[in-house]
């Protein structure tokens, strides 16, 4: 008989080794080392994603830039971060974590994206995941990422320029997303993230307008889940490069359509406002109980078998 | 330990009073209550359409809530021009709040932080407890709560900047006093960060068990954005009311706090 001891739940993702599955999403927690550190530590994350960072600081959009909907949550934050000469002393301090730290950027050009690569890089992040889906930054994110040229251009750019694996964040919100995954690849990329949030708006009707001082946000949460295990589905099918799957999962059985999809690894984001932050522990425990249950012994014998069968 | 997920659903609510507490200082009360018992330092996110969404603790909740506010700013301010009818929109409540133990209970407030404290006054006087308040202030008309602290019969301590009433300066060294002539179980306190890391210095030195509650920038107030990181605790969901244990080892307590983008800059 197998004993959950076994159950193994390793994976790895262009040469980053993880002991589990879950990553911390980007834009969660992750704008001090501290709290990095203390989601890989207290929170159990497999790796760990920054918060969003420019070359510049910014403060991002007024308040109100997030609430609580139905069925998940709606954000615009507007990428608030310290600016990447800030942002060293928080990597190494999430480098003591001993997990995969990943540093998120945002930019408007190949060539500002590059720069910015090199300099988390040379922070000491362990890889760069190209934010290209922003839904809600003028200038920035899906504004870039929707296009198949300008992607490889952005992600052939950074991969010239640093020695650590290139991640993309692609959005959701193109025709087809496959297409974009597969510039990814074309440019060099060493995987793919999907999905990034999806634009929506909540108004509240005793005041007759948006909430979100941006009026748009960002939707997340477990209403966007069928939405990223279809992009992932996919991504699959035309793409050899490793994907990590995100959107809306809150349990082991939601990472797992991801894996099942052709997801190698998850990130979670909002899950850790409905679990708590250690979402990761929890999930990685719920993989291993449906492994024990269902005949599986390696995590790698889940990853995409919906797309084979 | 289980999770407790506490719900961020905005909530359109209606103003149902507007009255002066000081100066610069008014309460505001509100058509709502929380689900469950308030505790003394749990907050809201206050919504003022087309201006602005703050952080507020509430100073009481019974059949209505209310928010006592100082003038600061334009959301303040605002809310400050607001009649019975006009509507804000309320998120939370948010966070861990006061746990007053013990019978020989020592408050400390500074300025308007009396607010987040007036609950966990209130609700340890119907247990029976020994009350001590020290309220330190601009000046003697910048006191609030006045009328209903007196109105209890709470032994009230008076320190004010301009010496218009009680002890000139510090509320501080009026609590060194009471430390030493007193015999007190736990101090609650919520007022500037730098009078906090003082009363931890206190607290320790005498050792007596502390409370302090923490104010930071915030965007989510739920725990999740980061902004309100203090080593790596949010101070939206972990606190904003922390114990002396908890705070002592803290690096950026009454040191350093984080700007809208996230730049570490001290106090």
């Amino acid at each position: 008989m197998i004993t959950l001891d076994n159950m193994n739940i390793e994976t790895s993702i262009a040469g980053l080794k993880m002991e589990n599955p879950t990553m911390l999403a980007s834009g969660i927690l992750g704008q001090t080392g501290r709290s990095l550190l203390r989601v890989a530590k207290e929170g159990g994350a497999g790796a760990l994603v920054t918060k969003s960072i420019g070359l510049e600081a910014r403060t991002g959009h007024g308040n109100p830039g997030i609430l609580e909907l139905d069925t998940g949550l709606l954000n615009a934050m507007g990428l608030p971060n310290p600016g990447i000469d800030d942002f060293e002393e928080e990597v190494q301090i999430a480098r003591r974590s001993n997990v995969p730290i990943i540093g998120s950027i945002f930019a408007s050009s190949p060539d500002d994206f590059a720069n910015l690569a090199s300099r988390m890089a040379g922070h000491g992040a362990d890889a760069i995941e190209l934010n290209l889906s922003c839904p809600h930054a003028q200038g920035y994110g899906v504004e870039m990422g929707s296009d198949p040229i300008i992607v490889e251009s952005i992600v052939k750019t950074v991969v010239e320029a640093i020695q650590i694996p290139v991640f993309a964040k692609l959005s959701p919100m193109v025709p087809d997303i496959a297409s974009i995954a597969l510039a990814v690849e074309k440019g060099g990329g060493h995987g793919v993230v999907a999905i990034n949030t999806m634009r929506g708006m909540s108004i509240e009707p005793e005041m007759g307008m948006p909430v979100l001082s941006n009026k748009i946000g960002g939707l997340s949460g477990p209403a966007i889940k069928p939405v990223g295990v279809r992009a992932v589905y996919e991504i699959a099918q035309k793409v050899k490069i490793p994907i990590i799957g995100v959107g809306g999962i809150n349990t082991g059985r939601d990472a797992i359509e991801y894996i099942m999809a052709g997801a190698n690894a998850v990130q979670i984001g909002s899950g850790v406002h409905y679990r708590g932050i250690d979402i990761f522990k929890k999930v990685s425990q719920e993989i291993q109980d449906f492994m024990q249950k269902n005949n599986y012994s390696q995590l790698d014998e889940m990853i995409g078998i919906a797309g084979v069968k | 330990m289980g999770h407790h997920h506490q719900n961020a659903k905005m909530h359109a609510v209606t103003i149902l009073a507007n009255r002066p507490e000081a100066a610069n200082i008014f309460t505001l009360e509100i058509d709502w209550i929380p689900r469950d018992k308030l505790l003394g330092g749990q907050f809201v996110m206050i919504w003022i359409p087309g201006v602005d969404e703050i952080p507020m603790s509430l100073s009481s909740a019974n059949t209505t809530s209310t928010l006592t506010i100082q003038k600061v700013g334009e959301a303040s301010e605002t809310l400050g021009r607001m009649k019975p009818g006009d509507k804000i929109g309320i998120k939370g409540p948010f966070g861990k709040g006061f746990e007053p133990t013990g019978q020989n209970l020592l408050f400390i407030a500074g300025g308007v932080g009396i607010a987040p404290l007036m609950p966990a006054i209130v609700t340890a006087q119907e247990q029976g407890k020994e009350i001590t308040l020290a309220i330190g202030a601009a000046s003697g008309d910048a006191i609030a709560f006045r009328d209903k602290l007196t109105s209890m019969g709470i032994d009230i301590r008076i320190a004010t900047d301009d010496g218009s009433e009680g002890h000139k300066g510090f509320v501080t060294t009026l609590v060194e006093e009471l430390l030493a002539g007193g015999n007190y179980d736990q101090i609650l306190t919520c007022g500037p960060e730098i009078m906090m890391a003082k009363l931890l210095e206190l607290a320790n030195l005498n050792k007596i068990p502390i409370q302090c509650s923490l104010e930071r920038y915030m965007k989510c107030g739920m725990g999740i954005c980061g902004s309100c990181d203090i080593d790596g605790l949010q101070v939206c969901k972990d606190g904003p009311v922390f114990d002396g244990q908890t705070l002592a080892g803290l690096e950026d307590f009454g040191k350093s706090k984080r700007d809208r983008s996230g730049k570490k800059i001290g106090f």
